[in-house]
């Protein structure tokens, strides 16, 4: 065992070439690099054993069995696992560093209605939290404010920048709204019993919703009308330049924000939670609708609900063709580095491996509107990859060696690494 | 014996003679009504058991003369014909508020908490108040007390509700007429307690059930500390305690485990509390019984549930549509386990509810005389005064009732409630009873017409087959007064018609819609018993009431798991011991016990389970659980050593179910995170479907949660009053509190007089080496101070829990010998985890720290065989030693990996067969065992998840076929509160 952790620590070392070189961004590829003889996980579903992939400036070039030809420099990566880079939806990641420090927390601004905030500009591509993502393969987020009605714009980043324009990969991609809830729990520091009670001003609650959408369609089809900023920030959905993010869990929340968003002329929209989608999955594929499920490391919403129904839940959708990715936005963000553990949870319920790393990387990439570039191993798309040495959805063999992103050199070192190394000598453990 | 008969007869007599009135008069001559009331021809209850028929009942004074079949009737007596009526004691509801003022609600104050008392002179916590007599806030209830009477009630205990030690009560006969003089019958009846604190003060302390429980005890103790003479202060709460010793004691629990919950606090200081229970006793039935208590049974049975809308029916718990269904046999299943109980109106909305609650009780099966008792001869018991009140015999109160005949039927009509001799009508004797079907001929047309409901106002139906017409009655002086509205041309036919005693049958002058006037006739078909089953809809037909399961919830099972003998054939065995992974060995379990471990070994009438590709491990210990439980922290006190988890297990948390669909067989229920000393642990074995007791350990290994760092100081939340507010001052409270428990056990020993101090006694416990400490902790000043002061103490801190500093002074806490139970990889959350890092695991492993993996959350702690895998991949760990930080390190942990924790010949048979490597995200459990029974099978929860599916459909069609509570109500659909806990829930 010692062994081992003797290489990792090796390896380390050779990849970032510097200790201590926590958050410098990797520099801009130089020259043409081969991966060879790793497995290749494509993200779409399939597999190539022994596999060459070779990429430049940033792109992918060739990628093949061991007969493709390599080029550039060549990382030996045989018997190790390659992996699209793997992406997170829907988290505040770079705009909180430690929760309870009002100080760090930046992702919850005042207002009901506010499109126009926008989360890329608070983006601190130097958040130890964010960099903590790498070592265990999350290279892509969507980083997104919380709370509200409608909390604000989100951006698509990379997780290895000196700054958020250099992070930047989907400037203003989406609108996110929170749905409101027929039932809700009871709020007990007012008295109410802490169980779930109708919702009374459910009704009033959308029709607020429609009320401000109506606007904003208005103001984008007239011409001088008063500035307003946040239906500005509104009419995009309306031509399909951004995408409205609808969190909703419940059957019938879900049923009437699809119902809502179609006969609202909004182009793009997709289901985020979906608790109780798998009821409804025919409507769903009707409608074209895609569902970023929750973390399966969740417990059911209901006392009677399946043990596991959330560890299956994204098989149950995608069995039935929805298109279904995984994001975690109710988690805090560090635990968004376990996005891989989340799939992996789904095959213990009969789903293929592949398969379910699509959940997290091609189907994610697809959803979110990036997946020209990303979320798949393809000639033409972006060089953002890491190499594992076993499967990455398995905790036991989640151990990286190398990352890139866009064909950088990603280091693997973080705040908690140093620390690792820094006791661990004081100690004489390695 | 000899001599109660004496003084019976002397009772007897005495109540034959006008009581000596020693008031003066000056309004006029003084002058006594000495006259007597005799009732004859009656069927009379004189008690529940002792039915007389075409008796005489004879009255004075307020009180019974006599009563019998062969009763002389004195001379200067009304008599009053009571034939055909039945005449049963009134009613007693022995857990009332009636007239007494409500506690007031305190004001103010704003966020930060009050920790002191707002009183002196008394008991050191507000919401003890002995002392507190109800007869000071008495002021008796005319509107109250009719409706009372009208629902059958002559006398109620009555005080206020309000706190944990209530004070006394006040008994009352509800004699409108009469004055506090005649009816207040007792002043000082009975001490009342409770688990809520008193709404009038804002003292923090308790703010748990766990911490009203301590505080009960420590009252007790002091009460006798101060009874032997021991202050040198006045503490009237004390005083009034010892004072009222005597007195019956009624405690407001309100639910099965409150049951229990008060029963033990009573059992340690000898007393039987008589308990106010809260309608689920049957679900724990046996564990009820045991109590020995004397109940008082609401009867709120809940309404149905508008199921009507399927998606609002998902947020109804399959537990909560069985406890429609069930609750109303709750009585009925009490009588046939032979616990005595009365019946109260205390949480009915109103009185007037009270029949139509208990005649479902009674459809439910409860037999008519244990009823009657329930109402009778068993309040009256509680309240001690059983001779007088709840029976008929000479001497006792002349609070009876006349009704129409069998009190327990629907159609029955109360004619009079007499209390203390006084007359109240509730419905004129005189009065006809015309209830029932009849066929209506008006206007040459047949119809069909109902009367029913309230004898004296009845409601009016009419219809020709399926068409119903509205109709309207009035039923005034003998004279019925009725219309019916023809809707199609809006014609209106009115009818009048002259009641008369020799005929069941209406007949009179009809008015037509044209305003010529002709004549009706309504044949009686059928009496009112009939009429009100049609207008009822019920049948006699008992409801079909579902199983119960244990627990009483979805996924609870018909019985609970029984231990059985096993082999395991041919698994892979992870025994976590020197033999580390055996491939295809065989494992038997015999009498809950691992009784070999082996190649090819022989069933010997064991039940043979084929483990060929599985892996077979000892069952995960959760080193650091808040799940199971009712209460997780008290945090009125910055020391609360004297609460203990094991007061507030809650055995039917669902989360219970799910951890062992994770493979989790043992937990530790820690306090919660708000004190620097919290309160004692439950340890725990998942043993889904027994009581709480059942599942904490035998000779369980004693522990405490201790707290260090942000949460004890409250630094995340605005609260800037209570000590300690810094590390420096968590120091010091731990300096002071050990060196006051040192010198408290030093007194003890010596023999001194002390007060019994619950919290030093625990803290002794510490001292003395016989209770472990498990500290919260995050940063390596405090993990190392609290290190030194227990050095100080010459004792040795067992655990750190959370310990996410731990690996910078691993040295230290291996050279100090406590152990480490930490997340994963957990961090990020507060100021103090920014150094948090997840190869804390390995490092202090590697150091010789015994490390177990903890997850203080209910989802996580169902798959904590991951998050023992992430120490391979942060660190290192190999397989083995990453196995054990969930299993046997837990266990030497808590102390018992002499029984559980590894797969090694004499241990518990606590064993979980996974379908994979059971450090693989893959893996599922799909059986679970503790002492050799089966808790958890994937194939019985696919069964099971059938059945609730099926059982939700009966019982969702079973509410839609209701026909509602009061006006038709149901309830809108909801969950019952269910919290759930980690550290940090206040």
């Amino acid at each position: 065992m010692k062994n081992i952790f003797k290489f990792i620590l090796a390896l380390a070392l050779i990849v970032s070439g510097n200790i201590y070189a926590q958050q410098t961004p990797g520099d801009a590829q130089s020259g043409a690099i081969s991966i060879t003889g790793a497995t290749a996980h494509i993200g779409d579903g399939t597999v190539i054993e022994n596999a060459t992939i070779v990429f430049d400036n940033g792109v992918i070039t060739a990628l093949g069995d061991s007969s493709t030809p390599t080029q550039g420099t060549v990382v030996n990566a045989s018997g190790k696992h390659i992996y699209p880079g793997i992406i997170a939806p829907a988290k505040s990641l770079g705009l909180v560093e430690v929760n309870a420090v009002r100080a760090s927390d930046d992702q919850d601004e005042l207002g009901d209605f506010i499109p126009h905030i926008r989360s890329l500009i608070a983006y601190n591509a130097e958040s130890k939290v964010v960099e903590s993502m790498r070592p265990n393969g999350v290279l892509i987020g969507q980083t997104t404010p919380q709370g509200g009605r409608i909390s604000g714009t989100s951006s698509i980043v990379q997780f290895d920048a000196w700054n958020w324009e250099d992070a930047a990969i989907k400037e203003d991609d989406g609108i996110h709204l929170n749905w409101p809830r027929s039932f809700r729990r009871g709020r007990w520091w007012v008295g109410e019993p802490r169980g779930f009670q109708p919702n009374k001003d459910y009704a009033d609650q959308v029709g607020e919703i429609a009320s401000f959408m109506n606007n904003a369609k208005a103001y984008g089809t007239g011409k001088g009308a008063e500035r307003n900023l946040a239906f500005e920030a509104t009419v995009p959905l309306f031509s399909g330049g951004k995408t409205l993010y609808i969190y909703a869990d419940g059957e019938k929340e879900i049923i009437d924000a699809v119902n809502w968003a179609r006969d609202n002329g909004i182009q793009k929209y997709v289901i985020v939670g979906g608790y109780q989608a798998y009821k409804i999955t025919d409507f769903l594929k009707r409608n074209n609708v895609p569902v970023l499920v929750s973390q399966t490391h969740a417990l059911p919403n209901f006392q009677d609900d399946d043990y596991d129904l959330p560890y299956k839940l994204p098989k149950l959708l995608d069995d039935a063709g929805v298109l279904v990715g995984i994001q975690n936005a109710d988690m805090s963000n560090f635990q968004t580095r376990n996005m891989a553990f989340y799939a992996g949870q789904v095959v213990g319920q009969g789903m293929d491996k592949e398969r379910a790393l699509q959940l997290i990387t091609g189907n994610n990439a697809k959803i979110l509107g990036i997946d020209d570039m990303y979320g798949t191993l393809a000639v033409g798309k972006s060089a953002t990859l890491f190499v594992s040495e076993g499967d990455a959805l398995d905790m036991r063999t989640n151990i990286l060696t190398h990352i890139f992103i866009d064909g950088r050199a990603v280091s693997l070192e973080t705040h908690q690494t140093e620390l690792w190394k820094r006791y661990s000598n004081k100690y004489g453990q390695n | 014996m000899k001599f109660r008969l004496l003084l019976l007869c002397c009772l007897f007599l005495g109540g034959q003679l006008a009581a000596q009135d020693y008031f003066p008069d000056n309004d006029s001559v003084k002058e006594q009504n000495t006259n007597y009331t005799a009732f004859t021809g009656a069927t009379i209850y004189v008690t529940p058991t002792k039915v007389l028929k075409n008796a005489t009942l004879v009255i004075r004074d307020g009180k019974v003369v006599s009563v019998g079949t062969n009763v002389t009737v004195p001379q200067n007596s009304i008599i009053v014909d009571a034939s055909g009526t039945t005449i049963y004691p009134s009613f007693i509801d022995p857990y009332t508020e009636f007239g007494v003022k409500k506690a007031e609600r305190a004001q103010g104050g704003g966020r930060s908490p009050q920790y002191s008392p707002s009183r002196a002179g008394f008991y050191w916590n507000d919401h003890i108040m002995p002392e507190y007599n109800a007869i000071a806030d008495f002021k008796f209830d005319n509107k109250t007390a009719a409706t009372m009477r009208k629902a059958g009630f002559g006398v109620v205990g009555a005080h206020r509700n309000d706190g944990i030690a209530q004070g006394t009560g006040v008994l009352v006969a509800l004699n409108s007429k009469g004055d506090d003089a005649d009816r207040v019958l007792n002043t000082a009846a009975g001490q009342y307690f409770s688990f809520d604190r008193s709404v009038a003060s804002r003292q923090s302390y308790p703010t748990s059930l766990m911490g009203a429980m301590a505080l009960l005890r420590q009252m007790y103790h002091d009460m006798r500390w101060y009874e032997a003479g021991n202050s040198n202060t006045t503490d009237r709460s004390l005083e009034a305690l010892i004072e009222k010793k005597g007195m019956y004691a009624v405690f407001n629990a309100g639910d099965k485990g409150n049951d229990l919950r008060a029963d033990k606090v009573g059992d340690q200081f000898g007393i039987q509390y008589v308990i106010v229970g809260g309608g689920d006793e049957y679900e724990a039935i046996a564990d009820i019984k045991a109590t020995k208590a004397t109940y008082i049974l609401p009867i709120n049975f809940p309404d149905a549930y508008d199921v009507s809308n399927p998606y609002q029916a998902d947020y109804v718990t399959l537990a909560d549509m069985r406890n429609w269904n069930q609750a109303p046999a709750n009585p009925k299943i009490m009588a046939d386990n032979g616990v005595s109980f009365a019946f109260t109106t205390y949480d009915l909305k109103s009185a007037a509810d009270f029949k139509g609650k208990l005649m479902k009780a009674i459809q439910y099966g409860l037999d008519k005389t244990t009823a009657l008792e329930a109402l009778t001869t068993v309040p009256a018991r509680i309240i001690g005064m059983s001779e007088t009140l709840g029976n008929l015999n000479p001497g006792a109160q002349a609070n009876f009732l006349i009704t129409s005949g069998d009190i327990f039927e629907s159609s029955t009509t109360l004619y009079e409630n007499w209390v203390q001799g006084t007359k109240n009508v509730i419905n004129d004797r005189s009065v006809k009873d015309i209830r029932g079907t009849y066929t209506l001929m008006a206007g040459g047309k047949s119809y069909e017409m109902t009367l029913s409901g309230d004898a004296a106002k009845p409601k009016i139906e009419i219809a020709q087959g399926d068409t119903k017409f509205p109709a309207k009655l009035t039923y005034n002086d003998n004279w019925v007064i009725f219309s019916m509205t023809d809707e199609e041309n809006n014609d209106i036919y009115r009818m009048t018609a002259a009641v008369v005693s020799s005929s069941n049958n209406l007949s009179g002058r009809l008015v037509l819609p044209n305003g010529r006037e002709t004549s009706f006739n309504a044949n009686q078909t059928a009496g009112p018993e009939e009429a009100e089953k049609e207008a009822s809809g019920d049948n006699d037909e008992a409801p079909t009431m579902v199983d119960i399961t244990y627990p009483n919830i979805g996924y609870g099972y018909s019985a609970v798991p029984q231990s059985q003998n096993i082999l395991f054939k041919n698994a892979t065995v992870w025994t976590g011991e020197a033999d580390g992974i055996l491939m295809s060995t065989d494992v038997l379990v015999r009498d809950g016990k691992i009784a070999a471990i082996g190649q090819n070994l022989s069933a010997r009438g064991a039940k043979v389970i084929d483990a060929t590709g599985k892996h077979l491990t000892a069952g995960i210990i959760d080193e650091h659980s808040h799940i199971a439980a009712l209460a997780i922290n008290e945090a009125g006190h910055n020391s609360s050593a004297e609460v203990t988890i094991e007061d507030v297990v809650d055995p039917e948390d669902i989360d219970i179910y799910r951890n062992l669909a994770g493979g989790v067989t043992s937990i530790q229920i820690l306090h919660g995170s708000a004190n620097p000393i919290g309160g004692r642990s439950a340890i725990i074995k998942l043993k889904w479907g027994e009581s709480a007791d059942n599942m904490i350990y035998n000779n369980t290994p004693k522990f405490i949660k201790f707290a260090l760092g942000e949460n004890v100081k409250q630094s995340n939340w605005q609260s800037y009053s209570r000590f300690p507010q810094t590390r420096m001052g968590v120091e010091q409270l731990y300096m002071n509190y050990f060196s006051r428990a040192k010198e408290y056990d030093a007194k003890k020993k010596s023999g001194a007089n002390i007060r019994y101090d619950e919290e030093l006694e625990v803290l002794a416990q510490i001292l003395n080496g016989e209770r472990f400490i498990s500290c919260h902790s995050y940063v390596q000043s405090e993990i190392n101070m609290l290190m030194k002061v227990a050095e100080k103490f010459n004792f040795r801190v067992n655990t750190f829990t959370h310990i996410l500093e731990g690996y910078k002074v691993a040295d230290k806490m291996a050279a100090h010998g406590v152990g480490g139970s930490t997340f994963s990889d957990w961090w990020a959350y507060k100021y103090e985890v920014n150094d948090a890092i997840p190869y804390n695991a390995a490092i202090m492993a590697r150091e010789g720290v015994v490390v177990a993996i903890n997850s203080d959350d209910g989802e996580m702690s169902r798959r904590l065989n991951q998050e023992a895998a992430k120490t391979i991949k942060y660190g290192g760990m190999s397989e083995e030693e990453a196995w054990k930080m969930v299993t046997l390190n837990p266990a030497k942990l808590l102390h018992i990996d002499d029984r559980v924790g590894s797969i090694k010949v004499g241990k518990d048979a606590d064993l979980v067969l996974w379908t994979d490597n059971p450090l693989s995200v893959y893996a599922r459990a799909q059986q679970t065992y503790i002492e050799g029974a089966l808790f958890f099978d994937l194939d019985k929860d696919a069964a099971m998840r059938t059945a609730i599916q099926q059982e939700r459909n009966t019982l969702i069609k079973m509410m839609l076929d209701d026909k509602g509570g009061k006006n038709g109500n149901k309830r809108r659909p909801g969950s019952r509160p269910k919290q759930r806990f980690t550290c940090e829930t206040i």
